[in-house]
């Protein structure tokens, strides 16, 4: 229960004030001032999400514009092709997917979400990563496309059951977008960009808008009695139970998308046979784990005691083995499951006898069980 | 005779044996707990060595034996419903009862008004 101390001032995102008034207790997060929950405290905020609706504060993340410099989406599209291993050509203007920046090793570099208006991508980056994404995009895309990070604009995320009906108060138009869709919407008279998508497992919808009229549209949203403000803390515990890798716990420079269970993110368009296959850094490592499989591989994993098993513990086969089979990668307990839950690597997942390995948890080796993800049913409007 | 340590605990003393919990400033900065891992009764515990753990969503911290003794009841009821302690955290939220191996450890630490000057001043709100 230190404080703690840093270096470089934190910055703010526009919804400190609110962030203030609404009694929320900040942490340093990414190099910002962060809510990780307010009065209410994580495990109510997260059944919230769940059972009606929260708004999420997610400005720290980055927000990048690219465009082909001749005009038109193909240039754009095909260099992003070859820094990722999605299918960005075949992205239809008005849709949204999941993309992963690889490295020369095939590890992760950041995982992102890019969309498509029209001619125009848009990316989104973890807080953490986005002024290295940023360079690194300036090294690679840069001869064909121009990029522009949007630093005015600040990011809500509305998750839940109650979430199209609260938007929807504000655009009706909303109504009809399904999961990963995209588009350009006017909210409150400010032009936005809406998506169809979130972090928690639940429908929702993320909204980029200027950082001037995000604490006006978060009040609006706020307005409705199903919506409430929801901290970071809940928002790790909702990811988690979703089984959504959090970059730099489940996912960094040494893990491959294959070995992070993340193959169905990789269009076949971009496997081998594929009319565009490899030509992305890490691509001769990436293409044969997806032909031959990974040494190692994400699992979901549930402790059989109440203990949450956290972050770094080590995994082992049998009780009594010396050797760590694996290490657990984010882990804690589900509000929504009732239960500790948890993510960690194990080698050779398919070999283990019963699905059940221990975990060392204060020096003792305590028994877990090997889980299907996402630990909750997703109820994404697809 | 109510005891208070650096470390958000409380001792009850009686007689030769001294209750421990944490204190109501510790359950609100830990926020909802969702885990209590107590010592076995009949264990010997140095002064701040760990003894209990209490878990939120969030993290795992340690409890410390606030004195050296024996450990000789723990309270089962927060082992099965962790959120006694927030509701209650210097009632039924109790967490062990040690037996007080020296009374002079218990002398040192704090009174419940120097405890309060303590978390106003690291506390500006």
């Amino acid at each position: 229960m230190s404080d703690v101390v840093t270096a470089v001032p934190l910055k703010r995102t526009p919804l400190y004030r609110l962030h203030l008034d609404l009694g929320g207790r900040m942490v340093p997060f990414a190099g910002y001032e962060m809510p990780v929950q307010y009065p209410s405290g994580i495990l109510k905020e997260h059944l919230h999400v769940r059972a009606a609706t929260g708004l999420f504060d997610v400005s720290h993340m980055g927000q990048f514009e690219i465009r082909s410099r001749t005009g038109g989406g193909e240039d754009a599209a095909r260099a992003l092709e070859s820094i990722v291993p999605m299918d960005i050509v075949g992205l239809a203007p008005g849709r949204q997917r999941y993309a992963l920046l690889t490295n020369e090793d095939g590890g992760v570099r950041d995982d992102l979400m890019i969309a498509r208006l029209g001619e125009v991508f848009l990316v989104v980056a973890n807080a953490a990563c986005k002024d290295a994404d940023e360079s690194y995009l300036r090294q690679t895309v840069s001869p064909s496309c121009t990029i522009e990070r949007l630093d005015d604009r600040a990011l809500l995320a509305l998750q839940g059951p109650a979430a199209e009906a609260a938007l929807a108060r504000l655009v009706p138009d909303v109504r009809s977008m399904r999961f990963m869709d995209v588009r350009a919407m006017e909210v409150m008279d400010v032009a936005c960009t809406v998506s169809r998508s979130g972090y928690t497992g639940e429908d929702g919808f993320e909204i980029s808008l200027p950082a001037s009229h995000a604490e006006a549209v978060a009040c609006a949203l706020l307005a409705n009695g199903d919506v409430a403000m929801i901290g970071l803390g809940a928002r790790d515990s909702l990811r988690l139970e979703a089984g959504l890798c959090l970059y730099g716990s489940d996912l960094d420079a040494t893990t491959t998308p294959v070995e992070a269970g993340l193959e169905w993110s990789i269009q076949k368009v971009r496997r081998a046979g594929g009319s565009r296959a490899g030509n992305f850094p890490g691509a001769e490592k990436i293409l044969h784990q997806l032909a031959n499989g990974a040494p190692r591989r994400r699992v979901g994993l549930r402790p059989e005691g109440r203990a949450p098993i956290r972050h770094g513990a080590q995994l082992f086969a049998e009780q009594g083995a010396a050797d760590a089979i694996g290490v657990v990668t984010s882990g804690g307990f589900g509000p929504s499951v009732n239960a500790p839950i948890a993510m960690g690597y194990v080698t050779s997942p398919g070999t283990l006898a019963g699905g059940r390995i221990y975990a060392d948890l204060r020096g003792t080796r305590v028994p877990l069980r090997l889980s299907e993800l996402p630990f909750i049913s997703t109820t994404y409007k697809r | 005779m109510l005891k208070f340590t650096q470390d958000h605990e409380w001792l009850l003393v009686e007689g030769d044996t001294a209750t421990i919990g944490i204190t109501q400033h510790a359950q609100e900065q830990l926020g909802d707990l969702v885990f209590v891992e107590l010592p076995k009764p009949g264990r010997s515990v140095d002064a701040g060595g760990a003894a209990a753990v209490v878990e939120s969503v969030k993290a795992a911290s340690d409890v410390y034996a606030p004195i050296a003794g024996e450990i000789v009841a723990i309270n089962q009821g927060v082992v099965d419903d962790p959120s006694l302690v927030n509701a209650d955290p210097m009632g039924k939220g109790w967490l062990f009862k040690m037996k007080i191996a020296d009374r002079s450890q218990v002398e040192a630490l704090m009174d419940e008004q120097a405890y309060r000057t303590l978390i106003d001043s690291a506390d500006p709100a």
